[in-house]
């Protein structure tokens, strides 16, 4: 016997009571639901799906507030104001050479001196290491959890990008591009994507407990909120 | 599990031991008092924190009472997406299997994503002993790996060390395992912190298998996720070629909506966060993003004994939070290191002895480990009943009866040295239906009592060896009673 057969012959002796109780359905116990699967018995979702009522600008406002929380350095700007803003982020870094997504607006980058490093399949993480900062949008914003969300889309690239480099700058579209709440979030993403959330730069409270920034990810995280009602840069759709 | 070593020590020894290591004792109540304070805020921050918790219980429930259904969603979801599936009966079959899985690549080290599966079956040594070496990335379980220790919490494994034990360990070991400590290293976080990241950025950057574990897998898409801090998770999941990540079995959560309520409930229950710095998700395989191989082992090793105990299958919701270690009066005070095994506190109180069963005498004296308080039970975000657990084993410990042992019904027989308790139970039944013999009885110990001994002898000392006997006072309270108020009542 396989150990497949084994584990899940297991499983169904141990739920013997649990069939018992269903004694009308198969193997795999409960009623067939829409979704083809068991109903779900007894799971009440009367949770709330927002934490408050907010207008559009209260959220980008406690998004700003939770970002801040977290350590990450919120800056506003407007479609006109971002390159110049971004030139400034990296300047302010002293960073020589950035790597740029596939996909990421060339005005975004227009203004800086850095040098840019396009993302190729050949660029391996010790080139990366080698990279000073990294500029991408993002897929989603969560307001109550100061949550960057990034699904591999155009402007944001491979999953290593925003990791290996010491310096994030992450745009976001606002309102556009920012949700309330986690419920909200996870409906506006496509789960077979690789994503990312982000809430503050790399952490650590393994000594002490005492919060220290920076063990393994970018220790410094730059969020540029740009007021546009521009389509975002996300490639995710609502399913 | 692995059955523990013949040698380790039953809890009452091993906590006697502990709870006289004052340095321990700090580390330990600083730390669990700081995060319990951070976590009441963070959950209060959550008006509607009770919905949250019922829905993750019943969310949990309902998938542990359908999961072969789910368990065979997750394979077909997975493999759609290129990933491959294992399963492990055991901890010597998932430990193969990783180990086959690593020897294939060719390459001789790894690096680890903290994971509780892989400390429970010991994954480490199996690989080492296989000539792999095995890095762990976690900030405090490299501090562990480096002090040739175990991990005492499940979040903050390192809780137990302070930040001068942590320098010395850095300066002595990390030449050892690769790029040493810079020199003058000082004891400030910040700068051990640094260390850690000169350290293992070489690894990270050199690495072709990584293991991890997972917090979740969404048996509707075969989507995995993992919820760090670091960033060391990262580094483990996307760098390197190939993948292996080791699942426990209750892993499982139904739909990809269901993540909505236990992102919202372990970063606040766990490290107090309204969420985590990172949480990676990954299905499958994709190209040109992350490792181009992704192997899922899932994990059984004792998890369909516990599913087989009514009472105890609640522990299988265990989001692996570690709230209830924060809150408990016996871990603040006996350490981590006193459950042996991988799972301390109130949880590894039920876990340990129902996956591992309960023939050694540590595992039988784990849901002893408890005052059966409470606490645990409150601050859990899964709501599982830890009293009642522990009531259900200490029954089962004491009495026998019918359990699952590695997929077979058995009956165990009641474990020795429990002989004095049941005489004791019998007793005091026949004392309290005789109230005059429970008079004399009372009033004798009084009159006696400087001749009473702080442990008892005989039968009795099993009882008394992790709990010094209560000092019987002058007078009886019926006597006290009778003195101060009987003019006006009965006796």
């Amino acid at each position: 016997m396989s150990s497949r057969e084994r584990v899940l012959g297991r499983v169904r002796r141990a739920l013997a009571d649990v069939r018992e109780e269903h004694p009308d359905t198969g193997a795999t116990g409960g009623a067939a639901h829409t979704d083809g699967g068991p109903a779900r018995d007894g799971v009440a979702r009367d949770y709330l799906r927002v934490h408050g009522e907010r207008t559009a600008a209260e959220r980008v406002e406690l998004l700003a507030t939770h970002l801040a929380d977290y350590r990450a350095r919120v800056h506003r700007t407007d479609p006109a104001g971002l390159p110049d803003t971004v030139a400034a982020l990296l300047a302010a870094r002293g960073a020589r050479r950035v790597v740029v997504p596939e996909g990421l607006p060339a005005d975004w980058l227009s203004a800086s001196a850095a040098t840019p490093v396009p993302d190729t399949p050949a660029l391996s993480a010790r080139d990366l290491d080698a990279v000073d900062s990294v500029v991408t949008g993002c897929a989603v914003a969560i307001a109550e959890t100061g949550t960057l969300v990034l699904d591999a889309g155009p402007g944001q690239g491979r999953r290593q990008l925003t990791l290996v480099p010491d310096h994030h700058v992450c745009v976001v579209h606002v309102p556009g591009q920012v949700v309330d709440s986690l419920p909200q979030a996870l409906e506006r993403l496509v789960p077979h994507r690789p994503l990312t959330w982000i809430s503050g730069p790399s952490a650590t409270s393994d000594i002490e407990l005492s919060r220290v920034e920076g063990v393994h990810g970018p220790r410094a995280l730059d969020v540029v909120l740009v007021t546009t009602d521009a389509p975002s840069t996300a490639s995710s759709s609502p399913r | 599990m692995p059955t523990p070593p013949g040698a380790a020590p039953a809890f009452p020894d091993a906590a006697e031991r502990s709870t006289r290591d004052t340095t321990l004792r700090n580390n330990l109540r600083r730390a669990t008092h700081t995060i319990r304070a951070k976590r009441a805020a963070a959950v209060a921050e959550l008006a509607d924190w009770g919905e949250l918790r019922a829905a993750g219980a019943a969310i949990k429930d309902h998938t542990l009472r359908h999961l072969d259904h789910y368990l065979e969603q997750v394979e077909a979801a997975v493999t759609a997406a290129g990933g491959q599936v294992h399963w492990a009966v055991d901890a010597a079959e998932a430990n193969a299997i990783v180990t086959r899985l690593v020897r294939e690549t060719g390459e001789r080290e790894v690096v680890k994503v903290k994971s509780m599966a892989t400390q429970e079956i010991g994954l480490n040594e199996a690989l080492a002993a296989a000539g792999i070496t095995a890095y762990e990335t976690d900030l405090a379980e490299l501090i562990v790996q480096l002090g040739h220790d175990l991990p005492s919490h499940i979040l903050v494994p390192a809780i137990h060390r302070n930040r001068a034990e942590i320098r010395d360990i850095f300066r002595t070991q990390m030449g050892r395992w690769g790029r040493p400590a810079p020199a003058g290293l000082t004891d400030e976080p910040a700068e051990l912190a640094e260390a850690a990241r000169l350290h293992l950025r070489e690894k990270f950057l050199s690495a072709k298998v990584a293991v991890s574990g997972a917090n979740f897998i969404v048996a509707e898409t075969g989507t995995l996720v993992v919820v760090e801090s670091e960033g060391n998770g990262r580094m483990c999941l996307t760098l390197p070629e190939t993948l292996i990540s080791v699942v426990g079995i209750e892993k499982v959560i139904p739909s990809w909506r269901d993540l909505e309520v236990f992102l919202q409930l372990l970063p606040r229950s766990s490290t107090a966060e309204r969420m985590n710095p990172y949480t990676s998700m990954w299905t499958g395989t994709t190209d040109g993003d992350g490792p181009a191989a992704f192997h899922l082992v899932l994990l059984d090793n004792g998890r369909t004994d516990a599913l087989a105990d009514q009472v105890g299958r609640q522990a299988l919701r265990c989001i692996r939070c570690s709230a209830c270690l924060n809150v408990c009066p016996v871990y603040e005070r006996a350490g981590g290191h006193a459950y042996g095994s991988a799972y301390p506190g109130p949880i590894g109180a039920i876990l340990t002895p129902q996956l591992r069963g309960t023939v050694s005498a540590l595992d039988a004296s784990l849901p002893y480990a408890s005052s059966l308080c409470g606490a645990c039970y409150e601050v859990c975000p899964v709501a599982i009943d830890i009293p009642e657990v522990l009531v259900r084993l200490r029954e089962r410990v004491v009495e026998g009866g019918p359990v699952t042992v590695r997929g077979t019904r058995a009956v165990i027989r009641p474990a020795r040295g429990h002989a004095a308790e049941r005489a004791a139970m019998r007793a005091a039944r026949w004392a309290f239906e005789h109230p005059r013999a429970l008079r004399a009885g009372q009033r004798l110990a009084s009159r006696t009592r400087a001749l009473h001994p702080r442990h008892l002898p005989g039968p009795g000392r099993a009882w008394t060896r992790g709990r010094d006997l209560p000092e019987v006072p002058a007078e009886s309270f019926r006597d006290w009673w009778q003195r101060t108020r009987g003019e006006r009542g009965t006796a």
